[in-house]
């Protein structure tokens, strides 16, 4: 019988969640790094037990941990503890440099501040790790200061790809509340060459290379506190889904609106039809119907939280334009919380079953689609993200 | 030996319970403590110096013979008591919430 695992960022360590196939009797393990922020975890698709975690504290900074056997025990990828410590040096885990090389670097530029001055990238941590979909030991992570850096050894040590920060916008790139951070990375499964990233608030960036090489894909995003509301870069993209079977078909959820491309990013349309408010954050793809999207609306840019003290996930089964509201176990009155970006995510089991965690703590699922929902967990820290691997 | 106390956090990801003992060679100073620490303990890298400056990462401070010496040149030898094992060199997280 199948086995789910959920996995857990908070704002006080990491928590993972695991069932059998029926996904009605939930056993909860942590917290992990209890006390830091777990920003974001994820599992390498070819290896399930191989999992990733960023561990973050703004007192000691970034810190990279890896579990080689599904979470029970992990380790600092490269800062091992040296049987010799005057020996040969270990790796040099946790070490996000910007890479300003003459070789492969660009030159460290500055971005737009909140107040419209220049501010220098300074890095503060990684916010989301997107392992490889074929090798265990490459992943990529998009960090604040927005960049985006890649191992291929593990995790031991992390080079930047920097023609993204180095493309040439980047002075335009300002920070969201949240900080300017890539939140964002999709890997094309027919075509491994092709990445795509978002920032806020930069936007979206695709690479045909590898990340060696990046354009702006915003066109048709329009954003009414930018001075050019159409400006190619500048956007508060808050995330984009895709869909692994029809990869040329993003779903975006932006600062207000919902978006949609049908052609790799070239141009997008606003798909927000009859939702009630089309600001929020996460948006996710049904596992089975590509044409199944879920977004949960948030009343404003300024009062994060559900419109009426109702929690409502809404669901389009037709793209975009036509929702429905799905309410079926989700509290109905005096529910203020968020639902942060990183925070929505589907298994793959026959009957899709639908993930998110709450600013509140808790963390719901559905196992019809979205139909019906209880709190798998309730009363964690705030949840920073969640990600669900389907197991055998 | 020059003994070493690591806030709670910093602790736990070295694996380490109590005071952290170490050797070191040549002058006993911030950068020759924390360069021992270091190597002892690789995972520690960046999260008491940021990797990037290699300065003091601004939420800690250090402590001496009940003195901040956060602001002392890196280089500066600690003092004597410090060198000789007799007082611990102490880092210390801001007190701040969150």
């Amino acid at each position: 019988m199948s086995k789910v695992r959920v996995l857990v960022g908070t704002r006080k360590g990491a928590f993972i969640l695991t069932a059998d196939g029926s996904r009605q009797q939930w056993n909860v393990r942590g917290p992990f790094f209890g006390g830091w922020e777990v920003y974001h975890l994820k599992g390498s698709p070819v290896d399930p037990d191989r999992l990733y975690a960023s561990q973050t504290s703004s007192w000691f900074g970034q810190i990279i941990q890896r579990s080689d056997d599904g979470g029970r025990t992990w380790f600092t990828p490269g800062g091992e503890k040296m049987p010799d410590p005057y020996g040969p040096p270990g790796g040099l885990s946790n070490r996000f440099i910007y890479d300003t090389s003459p070789e492969t670097g660009k030159p460290l530029t500055t971005h737009q501040w909140y107040d419209g001055t220049q501010h220098p990238w300074e890095f503060k941590r990684v916010w989301h790790l997107e392992p490889s979909l074929t090798d265990p030991d490459t992943v990529y992570a998009g960090v604040e200061d927005a960049a985006l850096f890649r191992t291929t050894d593990g995790g031991r040590t992390w080079h930047e790809l920097a023609g993204l920060r180095g493309h040439g916008s980047g002075p335009q790139w300002a920070p969201g509340a949240g900080g300017m951070g890539l939140h964002t990375i999709l890997i094309d499964p027919t075509d491994p060459r092709r990445l795509y990233v978002a920032i806020s608030a930069a936007g979206a960036f695709r690479s045909d290379d590898g990340g060696q090489t990046w354009k702006p894909i915003n066109r048709g995003l329009s954003s009414n506190f930018l001075p050019n509301p159409t400006a190619e870069v500048g956007h508060c993209v808050h995330r984009i889904a895709m869909h692994p079977a029809r990869p040329g078909v993003l779903f975006m959820q932006k600062h207000w609106d919902v978006m949609r491309s049908d052609d790799a990013g070239e141009q997008w349309r606003e798909i927000s039809g009859n939702l009630p408010t089309d600001f929020g954050f996460p948006i996710e793809v049904h596992a089975h119907d590509p044409d199944t999207i879920y977004v949960v609306p948030i009343k404003s840019d300024s009062e994060h939280y559900p419109p009426d003290g109702r929690l409502c996930v809404y669901r389009s089964r037709t793209g975009g334009e036509e929702w429905e509201p799905l309410t079926s176990g989700l509290p109905q009155s005096h529910c203020y919380v968020n639902i942060l970006r990183d925070a929505m995510a589907v298994d793959t089991l026959e009957e899709c079953g639908v993930y998110f965690g709450t600013t509140g703590g808790q963390v719901y699922a559905s196992t019809d689609g979205g139909n019906h929902w209880s709190a798998i967990v309730r009363d964690l820290p705030p949840v920073l993200s969640v990600e669900v691997q389907t197991l055998p | 030996m020059i003994r070493v106390v690591l806030p709670e956090h910093l602790r736990r990801l070295a694996g380490v319970q109590g005071e952290v003992e170490l050797a070191v060679s040549g002058p006993v100073t911030q950068s020759s403590v924390l360069e021992a620490l270091e190597a002892a303990y690789p995972m520690l890298r960046g999260t008491i110096r940021d990797h990037a400056t290699g300065k003091r990462r601004p939420l800690l401070r250090f402590f001496a013979c009940q003195r901040d010496v956060s602001l002392d040149p890196p280089q500066a030898p600690l003092p004597e008591a410090v060198a000789a094992g007799q007082e611990p060199f102490l880092i210390i997280g801001a007190v701040a919430g969150g």
